[in-house]
Order: structure tokens, then C-alpha cells, then sequence
């Protein structure tokens, strides 16, 4: 255990606890499919000691830690009020333990469950460089004391609660409640002023900062939102109804606008009783609203709060707010709006710091095929091309290695199988037809609609090499049509394959059964709307996530449901298949997203950490960084490898619902119900960039294959085009900028962008550049 | 502000009385202030606790709009078990009652007997889902289809149109950007550099300001396909060319070029005399006026002019005698008033210069017969207003001068079918407006004493007037259009040509050669379909005379319509009273020329006249008459009008009609009656 102070952020989730390398065992055949959910128990539960991956590198330094036992009681009010008891015993045992291990520095508590000792054991005995497989270890102590029938549904929150077990001893340097009750919580709000003077608090300090000089106003003013929302709940709490309510609505209205769908939540809360539950109010109790000021402006608040003898509001500082302090000029209103909108403030600096290997890995070398074998690829593709033999541009652009690239075997991806490999070749001759895209020359828009989908569409992907589309419906069906002449096509049965020639050339071709062929398939299984859906790069497997909380691998050589990845207990928002297919992400309303393997049942990590419904995650192009966008209005990046938040981006006014990689890895943007689109510099951790426009929320968003062009799709019926290569040629990059994070943003949207294209009545919910740079965007038609 | 607002509307609880209401509903009798208060404040909250979750549900179900599914998501969320059972997918029907100092919203929950949904035929299957793909956009443009938005919005022609200064071109902001990067663009490698040759070369062309008169090959060959149709010997096609001028979302760019090709159409085969060419190009412009995507009145200088030469040029077709160019003066003239209605401003005065030509002309002494009948014809169409003001003080007048005519000694045939038509013309609008302002007892006298020659005949119209307006109140739910608006949509149809003369003049469509009141015509459901239009026809006829109303509604529909047609079927089941008539005499092909209501306005010529087949009249000339100097009307030579709203001082004459009030039906041809 020695070497959990070690990790830095929230959730570590150790890999493959079946302890064999995910590359070794990549998805085979269908009919070799991943395990089902009962085999999987089985070794799960036996297998947990088996030799573990390569060690992980030891983390960056420890971030700090008050935030993290604010994430634990989080943890654990949400197993609570999921009705999880046994999760919740289990989490706060442990977290109890873990407490005294802090205090004390000693090792296992014997209270410690067997299952549990296992783990502790030989973290001891790996003298604390190796990581943990504490997912089974936290399944198998969920399934102990839960009983069989529950191991299922046991196993992911006990994951989370071991996810968030680190933090708490993390959190060593601060006092750790060793109550971790919300209650707790919320007795912080116990305080001493008489409610009728907290309206004078408040202007008292507003007519000061109004006074102040203008350099210091627009910083000072960042105060007014934290403060009012806790002396609000303060009152609230201490059953001062009427007090809250005047207070509310005498200074609601000096609120930003951003804030506005928080405020309405809070306008509700007018009992103490509904505090208890309450999501949003939960946020704020448990994490510090994060305020970047500057020491000049930090001063004169405290030389101001000490002058006035003003301790409410000092208390709430000290408690509830994090003041991240620079040196410096302080910043302009402008900057401060460009960052601030998320949940629980702005970004600490800290939160920033760690490397991102952003660079791309190393495309295998392959040997372009003779003509003949061509030929033999081109047939199985359906598509037959003019082939142009052409490769030494090709290969001499992935021969180097790219600086910022993450190390080949960084994380263990599948090999490369043959029908891979000409996939690639086959996406290589395609990029050589590739449309070179620019100002002058925009991509042409190819709009699938839907029709008749009375709206009910509510997720749809496009495989890379655009042959297939799939749509998810509020119905719960899964839709899959071929946009190619080739229809869509099971395998035969297995009778009837027993019969066919293996050693026949065209045995490919054989065994798919001419009489099923159709443009359109049906996946039935679901119980609830589909709300995310992804191919796997490899076309054979499709992703489909739901309302009913389940994640589902079906087969596209079968169409028939393989998996059913039980874990989110919550509706499931989005998933994604990794670049390189076998790891997939997901992420849901129970606020965490989590790490698939297609071979395991159960999650290899749970990055736990955002405040709201995670709505959206995309991997990076190499693999190893996850991104998620959040109903807290943050967006965050996690590394694949060991399970930290090396990024948190804000700036966003309302939920995100769209993500993008830029396709040099370099680059995120996304795009929020807000209706902007926001460009990040991944290396940097730096906003570079800001696209008006939209009108309503963006649902898709889309860099062109050489990244040139970066399309987005709104709610408000367009597309528009943007020059990704202007915004992001002259970026400041210069020291001061990198250390302090204040970017001044040119106001240059309406230089940028391309094209608006308004569609009739389609709302474009998604966007895929084909490999020749041919925009397709799709929608559902939904008359007014 | 609105964010205040909206937050203040947060604030909203349920009333305790409702927590009062729903225990006593559920036969909880007495249940105490203080408690329903603490009631309705939990409910509150919690209801909206769950609706914000229900947003969450409709966000990521990309919609805009709340459903009830949604709730039931957000209940589930909270664990509490959904509602089952049926939803309403969409508008739940709240109803409100007060009474007994009580304000209640209550959802009517009817109750159904199960028998009679079982009986009901099952509703049609929803149409599955299907994927559709088209061009959002070529290379940068957006192709004007009908799958994307019109390119213009009418909003945009309207302001281009009105304040040219403010308005932006579309694209203007893409070739804007492209003025900047033109010469430096990025180095094209390999393949990009023959896609991008082209249009860097036409890159300095874009700098000239946008010219509207590019037209892309395809936009070319479809005016070139349009045009042709229009104009060509195949009625099918016509057919199809003019719904798809009247439907087609894209044809804002095209505009300029319709409307040259109508205006020098007109002006060439006024010259020729070719009557069946102008119909063509005015059924042009009716379908351009119908096009809900376009805004004319930047053309209306080409257009107007062309429109009035149909009304009043003194010939328009060669055997004047013979062939009915009465019937396009008939159709112009609507379509100039159709004209005043939506383009006339108190800045551009249309409508007050166009009644100054037409009284102008109609007053000239020397004006011929033709150039007569389309001013009132023009002047009528305007409405009641107008008839009131012009026409009316003049029917003594006119009326003496047909009376001089009919009655006088020699004349020539072509002058007397003039002054028949005149007479009947001025019957028939004028009877209606009498009929409104003249108190009831209708004496011969006095009409005399009041219209001079016409007064006896005008007295019969009215009280037929009158009891026609009756006969509408009492079946006031009926189909009114089709005794107020009693006028052909396209009158040509009635046009009866000397078949062996003129063989190939006019094709008249087979669903439209029915001598019938086009009713409920108008576009067909589907942009798609063009020809034949779903149409329902319902016959007029002159009635036998045993019925008592003397009227007979005919339902029927087209030969060619499909009996499927939704549309068709629906009609028919809402509309009960409609009857089908049965009498042999009211087939469709049933004459008409008894009309003795003259609900078909075009009557056909005397048989008789037919075969007369008197010489060509005299007036060959291509020109108008020489009287006919009139400020705005094109000689048929093609001069045009001035439109600048400075050009013209507004004129003494013309008042102000309100067209909405006093013929607020005047525009609405052949609109459906639903």
C-alpha cells in the first residue's frame, strides 16, 4: 500500500487483471468472441493474482489534496443514493482504513475483508512500484459481502469506491474527517452570523469590489458568484427560509449569465431537506470553487475582509473557495470570461502541469502489395479501385518519430492482423485521392437525412471508410445501413459453414449468406434509447450504448448482440471505439468514464473526477488519452495508462456535447450547448481558440483528414466550416502565456469561418470526413 | 432581463389547494393548511427537480422539444417507478374550470369504450425509417434543390428588393474571405493542384461584385427545359414546368432571366397576335406569383407591363371574333390585382398608378371595345372599393354606349361581341357591390333612374345577387368559396378554338378541359408530383330546375387523380354535405353555357358565331390603339414602365383600397376551401 500515496489523481484502475497482455488476446473471430459475462466472473475471481503488465511508471507529484476527499464523500452520497449499501459499506471501511493507514503509516487494518488483504499483500510484498488489479480485488470484496446475485452490479461501484480510495490518503496533509458522512458536509454550513446580516455581507463587499480600481474589479468580481451560492445555502441550511429567499432574489440578478441553469437549480432549493440529494448543491459542497486571482488583487480582498471584521465571508473563503494565487498583472475582464462557466470554477494551474504525450504513433511500416495481391484486397473491400502504385510519400511521413509521441508500447495495443493491413493500404490509396482542403477550396457536404424518424434519432456513426452508417433510436434500435451498392450480409449458420471449402480462395466471400442481404439491419436489445453508437476500425464490430445502462458489442458478421458490458448503473451517454479497435470508453450519468477492453467484462479503469454527466468521450488518436466532456461544463483529458486527469479545460458555458481531435493529436475542440467551439492546445493545457457563430448546441464536430478545415454541426440546422490552419498558425505561445494560461483570444469567428450550410429542418447531430476529405453530415428531419 | 424573468418564474409552487384537491380526490377528506403547504412545497421541488432531469434527457436525445418520455427517463433516474400505459406524444390537452372560488387545470381523461377501438380500422403504419442522401454543399456552394432551403429567403429578397444597400448577397462573406487569400493560397501538392487550378483562375472574376446573371450549366438547362415546357405544344409538360415554378425553392437566381423571357415573350406575340403564347407566359407569371420562395418586385418593372398588355391591348389574337382573348384580358387582370395586393406600398403606389391607366383608357372616348373591357375588367379585379368608386358613377355612361351598339344600326360584328362582353362584364361585378349597398327593395325604376340603359338588366342581377348571398348564409358551413369566389382559375380552359384553323394553338390538359370550377386545385400536396395534379373538381353546373337552390355541388375527382390520395379522401369525409350528383346532366362533360348564375364567368361564344367565321376585323395593327397613351402600360411594342417611386406623383385619383377587407378573397383564385 506503500505505494498509493504516490498516485496523483482520483481513480487508478489496474489493467487485464486476467494477467494476460490485451495485444495477446485481441478479439478473434466472432464466433470467438469476447467471454460472456459469466465466464468472465469466474476468471475474474480466481484470476486476480496472476502476474500483472508492465509495471506502471510512478505518476507525477501528488496533486493536492482537499478536493479528493471531497470527491470520496461524493462517491459515496452517490452509492447511497443509488441504493448501493453494500458498495457503500464497503467504500467507507475502506476509506475509514485507509484513514488510519494515513494517520498511522502502518500497514493492513485487520479489519480488512480477505479479498480485500489480498490486494493490500502484495502491494507490500511489490514494495509499491507495481499497481494494483484493484478492480477485482474491489469486485471480489463487493461480491463477499453483497452475496452472488449482486456481483454484477456490485462490481462497478466498488470500483469507483476503490477508484476514489487513493485520493483520501492522497490526502494526508490535510486532516481526513474520519466521519465521511454527507451530513458532515453539510454541518460545515453550521455558522454563527445572524442570517439578517448576510445581505449587508454581500453588498458590503459588492459596493467594495465595485470601487475597487478596474484592474482589480474584473478579478474581484469572480467572488460574487462562490459567495453568493454558499451564503445562500447557508441560509438555507440553517432553515432561514425567508432570509434565503430575499437574499436570492436581490442578487440573483448580479449573476453572469453562465451561471444561469445553476441558479435555476438553486432557486428550487428552498428547504434544508431538499439539500440532502440534491446533485447540483452536492457539487458545490464537495469541491472548492476553484478562483484564479492575482496576489495584487488577493491582497487588497483580505487587507478589505480583515478591515471589516467581515468573517462570514472570510469563513466561506477560507472553507469553500480555492484561491489559486499568480504573480502578475492581474487579468482583464475579457480573459477572466474566456475561462470561467464550468461548475466548480476554473481549472487550478496544477491541474495542467503533467506531460501529454500528444504526438502520434508510428504507423507500422507495410509493404505495399503487388498488383495482384491488390486486386485480391480490392475485391474483398467491394470496392474496386484504379490503383496507383505510389508509396514512398506515404511511408517517409510516418518514419519519423514524432517527439511528443507517446512510446510505441506505452499502453498495449492489438497487433496489426492481415485484413487490417489491407485496410490500410486500401485507406493509404485513398489518401493519395485525398482532397487537398483549404479556403479555396471547401469540401463538398454530403447530408444523409433521416426520414421519418419522428425524433427519435439520437446517435449515429459513420465507418471510417464511409460504407456504413448506423443510427441509434429513442426506440431502442440499433440501425445499421450500408451506403455502398454492397448490402449488408450475416455469415451463414454454422451448419451450413461446416459445409464450405477452407482452402477455397474465395472463402471469404463463402461464407457469407447471399439470402440475408439487405441495405438495412435491425439490432434489437437494448431497452432503452440509444444514445451512443461506434464502429470498431476493423468494421466487424459496432458499439451501442443506452438508457438502460448497458454497453453492447454487437457483431457485424452476425448482427447479432455478442456483449452486454454491464457496469454504468445510469443511462450510458456516449461511447467510442479506441483508433486502434479492442479498447473502448464510455461514460455516463454516474459521472465517471470508464475503460473497456472488448475481452473483459468489466472496466480496466474508471476515470472518476467530473462533477455531472460525463456527455461525451473520444480517444486521442494514439490511443493513450482519453477526452471527456462533462455536464459541469468541463471538459478533461485522462491518461489511458494510469487512470489521470492530466487535463481539465474550462471555459465552457453549458454542457458539452461534442469532442474532436485534431488529427496531428495536437489539438482538441469542442463544442457545448453554449454554441461555441472552443480549440485547446493539448501540450500547453491552453484555450487557443474560440468559434461564435452557432446558435444553438453543437452535436458534432469534425477536424478534415489533414486537418485543415474543422466542420461543426448545431442543433440550429447548420453546418459551418472553419479554418482550423488560420486559428491555429499564429498562436502565442511565448513563455509568459504557457506559465500563466491568459491567452488573449483574437475576436476573429467571422474571419474563420468558411461556410454556413443550412439544412432544411435537419438539426446535423454527426460529422465524418471520408478518406478523401468528402464532408458527410447526418440528421434526422424534424418538420417544425 | 429575460434571465431574470425566467429565474423568477422558477420561483413558482404549486398551490396548496391542488395538494388539497388531489387528497380529496383520492378520499383523504381533512387534511390540514399547514400540512398541504409543506405538500406543496415538497411537490414543487420535486417536480422540478425531475423536469430539469427530464431537459438532460431531451438534450441528449437531441431534441428541442420535451417529451413525456423524457419525464418517465427522469423518474426512472430517481428510481420511482414510470408511468405506463399509453402516451400522448405530443400536445397534452389541459383543460382549465373554475368555480366554487376554485381555478383548476384538469387533464379530461375520456373514457373509451374498448368495442369502439377495436372497430376502428387500425390506423396506417408509420412509415419506417429511411435514409435519404443529397448535396449540402459542392465545393463551398450550396445547390439549389429542393432538399436545401431556398437560397434567398423571401425575408432576404424582400430587404435586397426594398433597402439594396443593407442587403447581403449570399456568399457575400465566403468570396469576402476569398478577396484575402486568392494569391497566396496554400502550395497544392500533387492531385490538389489540377482541382484547384480553376478556381484560382476564376478567382479574380469573383472579385467583380457578384453578377446575378451567372447561371451554373445546370441552372441553364433548366431554364432552358422550363422555358421551353412553358411555352411548348405539350400540355403534360406545361403542366409540369409550371408546378415546378410554382414549388421550386431555387429559383431565386433564375428570376431575372423568367422575367425578361415573360416581358419580351408578351411584347413579341402581342405583335403576332398569338393568343395562345400569352396565355402560356401569363399562367408563367401566375405560377412565379405562387412560388412561395420568391420576391418579385424587383421585377415587377418587366412584369407589369406585360400583365397590362394582356388586359388591354386592343388585339391579341387573330380572329378576334372568334377566338376568347376575353378570357386571358379575364385572367390578367386578376393576376394585376393579385400583384397590387402583395407589391403595392405607399412608395411605389402600384395600385393607385395602375387604376389611374386603367380609368384613364376606359374613360378615352375612342378607346376600342377590347382595350374597354379589360380596364373594367382590370378596375373590378381590384375589388369593391374601386368598383364603387370608378365604376359604378360611369355605368349610366357605358351603358348607353352598349345600348348604342346592340341597338344601333349598322355595326360591325366585332364592336357588338365588344359591347356583349362589356355589358355582361359589368353586370357581373357590379351586382354584387349593389346588392351590399343598396337597401333591399330592388325596383326596375329606380335602377333605371340610377344606371340609366343597364339599370333593368342590373336590377335582375342583383336580386339574384341577393339570393345568392341568402342561400350562403343558410349553408354558411359549406364550402363558401365556392359561391362567393365563382370565377375560373385558368380561364383558357373555356377558350374554345375553331379546330380545324387553329388545331395546335391550345392543348388543353384533360383535367382541365372539364367545364368545371376548379375549387380545390391549386398545388397538388406533393412538390413531387407535378402533373397530374390531385385536384378535386367540384361542378357547377346550372342546376335543373327542380331544385329548389338551384344549386348543385358535384364532388368528384380528377379522371387522373388517384383514389388514394389522402388528400381526396380526407376532403370527402370532412366535407359531408358535398353531394354527388347523379343526373346524367351533370357529368362531367355537362355543358355549361346555360349558366343562367354565371358562376362559370367564360361563357362560350354563340355556336352559331363559330361558324360565321366573319374576315379578320380591320384593326391589324400591331400598336395599341392611339388613344391609348397611357403612363405605365406598355404599347405592345415593349417599351417599359418606370418603377422609381419618384417617378410618378401620386396620383389624385385611385383611393386607397383595402383589399383585405373588402375582397379579401379577391387574391385566393383557386385556393382549397379547407
Amino acid at each position: 500500500m506503500a505505494a498509493l500515496p504516490e498516485e496523483p489523481a482520483e481513480v487508478v484502475v489496474k489493467p487485464d487483471p486476467e494477467g494476460v497482455a490485451p495485444p495477446q488476446l485481441p478479439p478473434a473471430g466472432p464466433p470467438a468472441a469476447p467471454p460472456t459475462p459469466a465466464d468472465g466472473e469466474a476468471a475474474a475471481g480466481s484470476g486476480g493474482e496472476a502476474a500483472l503488465p508492465k509495471p506502471a511508471p510512478p505518476g507525477p507529484a501528488a496533486s493536492p489534496a482537499p478536493t479528493d476527499r471531497q470527491t470520496l464523500l461524493a462517491v459515496l452520497q452517490f452509492l447511497r443514493r443509488s441504493n448501493l449499501r453494500e458498495s457503500e459499506d464497503i467504500l467507507r471501511r475502506e476509506a475509514r482504513l485507509l484513514g488510519e493507514e494515513v494517520a498511522a503509516a502502518a500497514a493492513l487494518s485487520p479489519s480488512a475483508p480477505g479479498a480485500q488483504g489480498t490486494p493490500g499483500g502484495e502491494a507490500d510484498a511489490s514494495g509499491g512500484e507495481a499497481l494494483l488489479s484493484r478492480v477485482v480485488a474491489a469486485a471480489a470484496a463487493g461480491g463477499a459481502a453483497a452475496g452472488s446475485a449482486a456481483v454484477g452490479a456490485a462490481a462497478a461501484p466498488g470500483g469507483a469506491a476503490v477508484a476514489a480510495g487513493p485520493p483520501v490518503k492522497v490526502g494526508s496533509c490535510v486532516p481526513v474527517e474520519d466521519q465521511p458522512d454527507v451530513s458532515a458536509v453539510l454541518s460545515a454550513y453550521k455558522q454563527q452570523g445572524d442570517p439578517a446580516l448576510y445581505e449587508e455581507y454581500y453588498s458590503g463587499l459588492k459596493h467594495f469590489i465595485e470601487c475597487a480600481l478596474d484592474c482589480h474589479r474584473a478579478e474581484l468580481s469572480q467572488l460574487f458568484y462562490p459567495l453568493f451560492v454558499h451564503m445562500y445555502l447557508e441560509l438555507v441550511y440553517n432553515q432561514h427560509e425567508n432570509e434565503a429567499k430575499s437574499f436570492f432574489e436581490k442578487f440573483h440578478g448580479d449573476q453572469e449569465c453562465y451561471y444561469q441553469d445553476d441558479l435555476r437549480v438553486l432557486s428550487s432549493l428552498t428547504k434544508k431537506e431538499h439539500m440532502k440529494g440534491n446533485e447540483t448543491m452536492l457539487d458545490f459542497r464537495t469541491s472548492k470553487f476553484v478562483l484564479r486571482i492575482s496576489r495584487d488583487s488577493y491582497q487588497l480582498l483580505k487587507r478589505h475582509l480583515q478591515e471589516k471584521q467581515n468573517n462570514q465571508i472570510w469563513n466561506i473563503v477560507q472553507e469553500h473557495l480555492y484561491i489559486d494565487i499568480f504573480d502578475g498583472m492581474p487579468r482583464s475582464k475579457q480573459q477572466i470570461d474566456a475561462m470561467v462557466g464550468s461548475l466548480a470554477g476554473e481549472a487550478k494551474r496544477e491541474a495542467n502541469k503533467a506531460k501529454v504525450f500528444f504526438g502520434l504513433l508510428k504507423e507500422p511500416e507495410i509493404e505495399v502489395p503487388l498488383d495482384d495481391e491488390d486486386e485480391e484486397g480490392e475485391n474483398e473491400e467491394g470496392k474496386p479501385k484504379k490503383k496507383k502504385p505510389k508509396r514512398e510519400s506515404m511511408g517517409s511521413k510516418s518514419k519519423k518519430q514524432d517527439p511528443n509521441a507517446p512510446p510505441q508500447n506505452r499502453i498495449p495495443l492489438p497487433e496489426l492482423k492481415d485484413s487490417d493491413k489491407l485496410d490500410k493500404i486500401m485507406n493509404m490509396k485513398e489518401a493519395t485521392k485525398r482532397v487537398r482542403l483549404g479556403p479555396e477550396c471547401l469540401p463538398s457536404i454530403c447530408f444523409y437525412t433521416f426520414l421519418n424518424a419522428y425524433q427519435g434519432l439520437t446517435a449515429v456513426d459513420v465507418t471510417d471508410d464511409s460504407s456504413m452508417i448506423v443510427g441509434g433510436f429513442a426506440d431502442s434500435t440499433v440501425r445499421v445501413w450500408s451506403v455502398t451498392p454492397k448490402k449488408l450480409r450475416s455469415v451463414k449458420s454454422a451448419a451450413d459453414l461446416s459445409l464450405i471449402d477452407k482452402e477455397s480462395d474465395d472463402v471469404l466471400e463463402r461464407i457469407m449468406d447471399e439470402k440475408t442481404a439487405s441495405e438495412l439491419k435491425i439490432l434489437y436489445g437494448h431497452s432503452g434509447p440509444v444514445y451512443g453508437a461506434s464502429f470498431s476500425p476493423d468494421r466487424n464490430y459496432l458499439l451501442s450504448c443506452s438508457e438502460d445502462g448497458t454497453v453492447r458489442l454487437w457483431s457485424l458478421q452476425t448482427f447479432t448482440c455478442l456483449v452486454g458490458y454491464k457496469g454504468h448503473n445510469y443511462p450510458v451517454w456516449d461511447t467510442q471505439f479506441s483508433p486502434y479497435g479492442y479498447y473502448f470508453v464510455s461514460g455516463g450519468h454516474d459521472r465517471v468514464a470508464r475503460l473497456w477492453a472488448t475481452d473483459h467484462y468489466q472496466p480496466l479503469r474508471i476515470f472518476a473526477g467530473h462533477l455531472a454527466d460525463v456527455t461525451c468521450t473520444r480517444f486521442h488518436p494514439n490511443s493513450n488519452y482519453i477526452a471527456t466532456g462533462s455536464a459541469d461544463r468541463t471538459v478533461r483529458l485522462w491518461d489511458v495508462l494510469n487512470g489521470n486527469c492530466v487535463r481539465i479545460f474550462t471555459g465552457h458555458k453549458g454542457p458539452i456535447h461534442s469532442l474532436a481531435f485534431s488529427p496531428n493529436g495536437r489539438f482538441l475542440a469542442t463544442g457545448a450547448t453554449d454554441g461555441r467551439v472552443l480549440l485547446w492546445d493539448i501540450g500547453h493545457g491552453l484555450m487557443v481558440g474560440e468559434l461564435k457563430g452557432h446558435t444553438d448546441t453543437i452535436c458534432a464536430l469534425r477536424f478534415s483528414r489533414d486537418g485543415e478545415i474543422l466542420a461543426s454541426g448545431s442543433m440550429d440546422n447548420t453546418v459551418r466550416l472553419w479554418d482550423a490552419v488560420k486559428v491555429f498558425e499564429d498562436l502565442e505561445t511565448d513563455d509568459f502565456t504557457t506559465a500563466t494560461g491568459h491567452m488573449n483570444l483574437p475576436e476573429n469567428s467571422q474571419d474563420l469561418v468558411l461556410g454556413t450550410y443550412v439544412t432544411k429542418s435537419t438539426p446535423v447531430i454527426h460529422l465524418h470526413f471520408t478518406r478523401r476529405n468528402l464532408l458527410i453530415a447526418s440528421g434526422a428531419y424534424s418538420p417544425q | 432581463m429575460a434571465e431574470e424573468k425566467k429565474l423568477k418564474l422558477s420561483h413558482t409552487l404549486l398551490p396548496a389547494e391542488s395538494m388539497k384537491v388531489m387528497a380529496e380526490a383520492m378520499g383523504i377528506a381533512q387534511v390540514p393548511e399547514e400540512t398541504c403547504q409543506l405538500l406543496a412545497d415538497e411537490v414543487s421541488y420535486r417536480i422540478k427537480e425531475i423536469t430539469q432531469d427530464a431537459l438532460k434527457f431531451m438534450h441528449m436525445g437531441k431534441r428541442r422539444k420535451l417529451t413525456t418520455g423524457d419525464v418517465d427517463y427522469a423518474l426512472k433516474l430517481k428510481n420511482v417507478e414510470p408511468l405506463y400505459g399509453f402516451h400522448a406524444q405530443e400536445f397534452i390537452p389541459f383543460r382549465y374550470a373554475s368555480g366554487g372560488g376554485r381555478e383548476l387545470y384538469f387533464y379530461e381523461e375520456k373514457e373509451v369504450d374498448l368495442s369502439d377501438i377495436i372497430n376502428t380500422p387500425l390506423p396506417r403504419v408509420p412509415l419506417d425509417v429511411c435514409l435519404k442522401a443529397h448535396w449540402l454543399s459542392i465545393e463551398g456552394t450550396q445547390p439549389a434543390i429542393p432538399e436545401n432551403p431556398p437560397p434567398a429567403p423571401k425575408e432576404q429578397q424582400k430587404a435586397e428588393a426594398t433597402e439594396p444597400l443593407k442587403a447581403t448577397k449570399p456568399g457575400q462573406e465566403e468570396n469576402g474571405a476569398l478577396k484575402g487569400k486568392g494569391p497566396n493560397a496554400a502550395t497544392p501538392d500533387g492531385k490538389g493542384k489540377e482541382k484547384k487550378a480553376p478556381l484560382l483562375e476564376g478567382a479574380p472574376l469573383k472579385l467583380k461584385p457578384r453578377s446575378i446573371h451567372e447561371l451554373s450549366v445546370e441552372q441553364q438547362l433548366y431554364y432552358k427545359e422550363i422555358t421551353e415546357a412553358c411555352v411548348g405544344s405539350c400540355e403534360a409538360k406545361r403542366a409540369e414546368a409550371l408546378q415546378s415554378i410554382a414549388t421550386d425553392p431555387g429559383l431565386y437566381q433564375m428570376l431575372p432571366r423568367f422575367s425578361t423571357f415573360i416581358s419580351e415573350g408578351v411584347r413579341v406575340n402581342v405583335v403576332q397576335n398569338n393568343l395562345a403564347l400569352l396565355i402560356y407566359l401569363m399562367r408563367m407569371v401566375k405560377a412565379l406569383m405562387d412560388n412561395p420562395t420568391l420576391y418579385l418586385e424587383k421585377y415587377l418593372h418587366e412584369l407589369i407591363p406585360a400583365v397590362m398588355t394582356c388586359i388591354v391591348s386592343r388585339q391579341l389574337c387573330l380572329r378576334p371574333d372568334v377566338d376568347n382573348h376575353w378570357a386571358l384580358r379575364d385572367f390578367a387582370a386578376r393576376l394585376i390585382a393579385q400583384i397590387c395586393k402583395n407589391f403595392s406600398t405607399t412608395t411605389n403606389n402600384i395600385q393607385s398608378r395602375i387604376t389611374k391607366t386603367f380609368t384613364k383608357s376606359w374613360v378615352d372616348e375612342k378607346t376600342p371595345w377590347t382595350t374597354r373591357y379589360g380596364s373594367i375588367a382590370g378596375l373590378a379585379e381590384l375589388g369593391h372599393d374601386v368598383i364603387k368608386t370608378l365604376i359604378l358613377p360611369r355605368l349610366p355612361a357605358e351603358g348607353e354606349r352598349v345600348r348604342s351598339i346592340m341597338e344601333g344600326p349598322v355595326v360591325s360584328n366585332i364592336d357588338k361581341i365588344g359591347a356583349d362582353h362589356v355589358q355582361s362584364l359589368l353586370l357581373k361585378h357590379c351586382a354584387p357591390v349593389l346588392a351590399k349597398i343598396r337597401p333591399p327593395p330592388d325596383n326596375q325604376d329606380s335602377y333605371k333612374a340610377d344606371y340609366g340603359s343597364l339599370g333593368s338588366l342590373l336590377c335582375t342581377h342583383v336580386v339574384k345577387a341577393r339570393a345568392q348571398a341568402a342561400l350562403q348564409a343558410q349553408q354558411v358551413n359549406r364550402t363558401t368559396l365556392t359561391i362567393t369566389q365563382p370565377r375560373p382559375t385558368l380561364t383558357l380552359s373555356q377558350a374554345p378554338q375553331g379546330p380545324p384553323r387553329t388545331p395546335n394553338i391550345i392543348k388543353v390538359p384533360s383535367s382541365i378541359t372539364l367545364p368545371m370550377q376548379t375549387l380545390v386545385s391549386g398545388r397538388p400536396s406533393t412538390p413531387t408530383q407535378p402533373s397530374p395534379p390531385p385536384t378535386k373538381y367540384i361542378v357547377m353546373s346550372s342546376a335543373s330546375s327542380n331544385s329548389a337552390s338551384q344549386q348543385v355541388i358535384t364532388f368528384s375527382t380528377s379522371p387522373v387523380g388517384t383514389a388514394t390520395s389522402p388528400v381526396t379522401t380526407t376532403v370527402a369525409s370532412l366535407q359531408p354535405v358535398v353531394k354527388l350528383v347523379s343526373t346524367a346532366q351533370t357529368a362531367p362533360s355537362a355543358t355549361v353555357t346555360g349558366n343562367v348564375q354565371k358562376y362559370i364567368v367564360v361563357s362560350l361564344p354563340p355556336p352559331g358565331e363559330g361558324g360565321k367565321g366573319g374576315g379578320p376585323p380591320a384593326q391589324l395593327s400591331p400598336s395599341a390603339p392611339p388613344g391609348l397613351a397611357l403612363p405605365g402600360l406598355a404599347p405592345p411594342a415593349g417599351a417599359t414602365i418606370k418603377q422609381e417611386p419618384g417617378d410618378s406623383p401620386p396620383p389624385p385619383a385611385g383611393p386607397p383600397t383595402p383589399f383585405g377587407k373588402a375582397n379579401g378573397a379577391q387574391g385566393g383564385m383557386a385556393e382549397s376551401p379547407q
